[in-house]
């Protein structure tokens, strides 16, 4: 009774190139500022490219606003306020949100796309996450806008006025859809500086509030860098300002804010601890690990960017990491097979690979899978360091990448401790098959978004934001109203 | 039904907990990969390769099972290409007929034994299924476990049966069915899957194909899991084939891809991977044939067998 072998060795199968196509819509050369309904080159006449940073080619040419546009912008956005958006009834104005909550998903393709090549995020991300969440948010605060008399129970409730709104580059429609859904519905009209590496999709949901025949000026979208963010937040005409970005920047928002009646909310940097304990289901909590690091390049505030691992399962999680992590596909975001696309500018890879050298220089030990990676545009292996310590600055430090500080614990006291010995305070993670274990976790730890046995969860519903230097005020659910709101 | 036994495993169950949600999200993740041109056609071979072609009905004749070896060996009229099935899986008592059919090839013959698809027979009965199968000339034992005796926690009874079979089997490979559609969650899966393996399997099988659910992409996940945790520890390749269920060419590609994923190509071969169907070729075929002339065909051109 022999065995004839059918094969001997495994077939090192292998996926072919799939990639999304791009040939059903087409992005205009150059784009304008847009205020108070209509689109127009900046002032000055200047402007600047935005490159796809996956090939470094130039998409497009966006008009850069100075201090003039800024001006035009607060004032058509002030004459919104007062003569239209302020008076609507909230049903009424709940009516726009959802055209728009519905234009974004029958445009969600092109979207997702634009996305991908604005910023270099998969296209399984951008098709998957970002584009349906930030349509989702629009649904959310759409139902809010009639029933905000009923959010606050036993206060009277107003809109704030005229809100500017900056934002950053790594998820750009989403924090779109993050800061000017409750805005609207609450109410205020806006004024929103998106990342200047990545102003395209705010620009195409310009074009969307002119479909869904938004009032002029309700929303203005000014693009520019810094210098424009700075003109905007100086402008005397704001009733408040939100800010999502780096903590260095929110800081010097609330300078420039000091002494003055604008109100302010900021979400800011963070270096969460994802905490895995030895009764952890291990292969979802590695799973758990690459999605907390992983997503997005790692371009993401809350990414669990220090994994704290108990020491009896340390060598388990570490092999099975390594494991999981050969099979990360890095390359063109628009493959839907890639997970992991590019660094979303030069100067952000280059960020990233000066944190690549300190934690090497400082006696940290580097693994990098051996994928392989394009020739052109800006890529980082997936990363991550054993032998860290506490003090390492990749440990106290954000890095916004796909790099992973592993380091170990016994007791849950010590992973607390450890947990917490950080200026951020915007997320955490812990992974354990018991319950009471979760809540003492989940209570000790300072921050403002706790996973239990999942990471990287986000819902229009539940409120996102920081303690300490991650930032203050909360987006998403009742208390993100909060933050759009007057409570009398 | 107290037959003394001759071999015994020593069991080491550790608890491996399985959080369900994770399972499911893996599971989305991995069907997003996208198989596209050369690597669709080339999964698809591999996975007609891999596939044990089973007929197990109580109306089986001889006539149908040799027709059934018959596509074993030409899956498809007029293609050259393509590879012959890994095995034809059927009832003991058909075994001599596909055999003799299958004569000269190197598709092995499987017979599902220890009282299938129930297995709720006394031990003696089971062993001398087996012993029936293996004189007859199956290369293959698919067993079932007792799933009464492992839902009352009976691990050690299950697991000594599993290495009397095993025993019984002399050199045929044994496949050890855990019917999870009968286990009720992922944890007794993943601690069925981690018996069985300890107690001898050479591979482990999900389901009969005659309860539901069956083959679901959470529980394969679960089970290539705990074989890459075993080999891990051990260092010795167990099988898996997941069987029942598998709906279309997709799905098996499915399969591939998790395998890949979850275990590494060492195990992209027939000898460490089966896929246990019946209509499920055609499928395939279906979409091979779309892929070398760029229309799909009617299932009236595809022979059912």
């Amino acid at each position: 009774m022999t065995k004839t072998k059918i094969a001997t060795k495994g077939l090192d199968w292998s996926y072919a190139p799939a990639p999304e196509s791009a040939d059903h819509f087409q992005l205009k050369g150059q784009y304008g500022l847009f205020i108070g309904g209509k689109f127009f080159p900046a002032s000055s006449g200047k402007r600047f490219p935005t490159i796809n940073p996956a090939t470094e080619k130039i998409l497009a040419h966006v008009a850069e606003a100075g201090a003039k546009d800024v001006d035009q912008a607060v004032r058509a956005a002030r004459v919104a306020y007062e003569k239209v958006w302020r008076k609507m009834p909230g049903r009424e104005r709940g009516k726009y949100l959802y055209r728009i909550a519905r234009i974004l998903q029958e445009r969600a393709r092109e979207l997702a796309v634009v996305e991908s090549m604005d910023g270099g995020k998969p296209i399984r991300e951008s098709r998957d996450v970002d584009i349906p969440l930030a349509a989702a948010h629009f649904f959310y605060h759409a139902g809010w806008a009639d029933k905000l008399g009923y959010a606050f129970p036993g206060k009277m409730v107003q809109p704030l006025g005229v809100v500017g709104q900056i934002i950053p580059w790594n998820f750009p429609l989403l924090m779109v859809a993050w800061k000017v859904a409750p805005a609207l519905a609450c109410g205020n009209t806006v004024v929103l500086k998106p990342a200047e590496t990545t102003p395209l999709t705010a620009l195409l949901f310009a074009e969307i509030c002119q479909e869904a025949g938004l009032p002029d000026g309700v929303f203005n979208c000014i693009t520019g860098a810094g210098a424009t963010g700075a003109a905007l937040v100086n402008h005397a005409g704001l009733d408040k300002v939100a800010f999502t970005g780096s903590t260095d920047v929110g800081k010097a928002i609330q300078k420039s804010l000091a002494g003055r009646s604008t109100k302010l909310t900021l979400e800011l940097g963070g270096k969460a601890a994802n905490i895995i304990f030895e009764d952890a289901a291990i292969d979802q909590a590695v799973e758990g690990i690459i999605n907390g690091i992983f997503f997005n390049q790692g371009h993401v505030c809350c990414a669990g960017s220090r994994l704290l691992v108990q020491e009896s399962v340390e060598k388990e999680v570490v092999a099975k990491l390594k494991a999981r992590m050969a099979h990360l596909i890095v390359g063109d975001p628009l493959d839907k097979n890639t997970d992991i696309g590019a660094i979303n500018s030069k100067g952000q890879r280059d960020r990233i690979r000066d944190y690549l050298k300190f934690g090497q220089e400082e006696g940290a030990e580097l693994f990098q899978t051996s994928c392989s990676i394009p020739q052109k545009g800006y890529f980082i292996r997936p990363s991550f360091f054993t032998k860290v310590a506490q003090s390492h600055r990749i440990v106290q430090e954000e890095i916004f990448g796909p790099v992973l500080a592993i380091q170990s614990f016994r007791t849950l006291d010590e992973a607390l401790e450890k947990a917490n010995n950080t200026p951020y305070g915007l997320s955490g993670g812990v992974w354990t098959d018991k319950g009471a274990k979760i809540f003492k976790v989940t209570r000790g730890i300072k921050a403002g978004v706790i996973w239990a046995n999942t990471f990287n969860k986000f819902d229009p519903s539940s409120p996102f934001g920081g303690y300490k230097e991650s930032g203050y005020g909360r987006e998403g659910g009742r208390h993100g109203l909060r933050a759009y709101l007057e409570c009398l | 039904m107290s037959s003394s036994l001759a071999v015994s495993t020593k069991l080491n169950l550790q608890a491996h907990p399985v959080d369900e949600v994770g399972i499911r999200e893996r599971v989305a993740r991995l069907a997003t990969r996208s198989i596209k041109k050369a690597s669709k056609v080339e999964g698809l071979k591999l996975a007609l390769s891999m596939v044990d072609l089973t007929t197990l009905e109580g109306a089986d004749t001889p006539g149908k099972v040799r027709q059934l070896c018959t596509k074993a060996i030409h899956l498809h009229s007029g293609r050259k290409d393509l590879p012959m099935v890994a095995a034809v899986c059927v009832y003991p008592t058909m075994v001599r007929i596909a055999r003799e059919t299958l004569q000269g090839t190197p598709i092995q013959v499987a017979a599902v034994a220890t009282a299938f698809p129930s297995g709720m027979n006394p031990l003696a009965v089971k062993l001398a299924d087996t012993r029936y199968a293996v004189g007859e000339g199956a290369h293959e034992i698919d067993m079932v476990i007792s799933r009464g005796d492992f839902l009352r926690g009976e691990y050690q009874r299950v697991a000594d049966e599993i290495s009397q079979v095993k025993e019984a089997c002399g050199k045929a490979h044994l496949k050890v069915i855990l019917e999870t559609g009968e286990l009720g969650t992922l944890d007794r899966v993943r601690l069925a899957s981690d018996l069985a393996m300890q107690a001898g399997a050479d591979f482990i099988k999900t389901s009969t194909g005659k309860i539901q659910p069956a083959a679901t992409p959470e529980v394969v996940l679960v089970m290539l899991q705990a074989i890459d945790d075993y080999y891990r520890k051990t260092g010795k390749r167990i099988g898996m084939k997941p069987a029942g269920g598998i709906a279309n060419a997709k799905a098996a590609l499915n399969l591939l891809i998790m395998v890949r994923e979850i275990l590494g190509p060492a195990w992209l071969t027939p000898d460490l991977f089966r896929i246990g169907a019946s209509k499920l070729p055609n499928d395939m075929l279906m979409q091979l044939e779309k892929e070398r002339t760029g229309v799909y065909q009617g299932l009236d051109y595809f022979s059912n067998d």
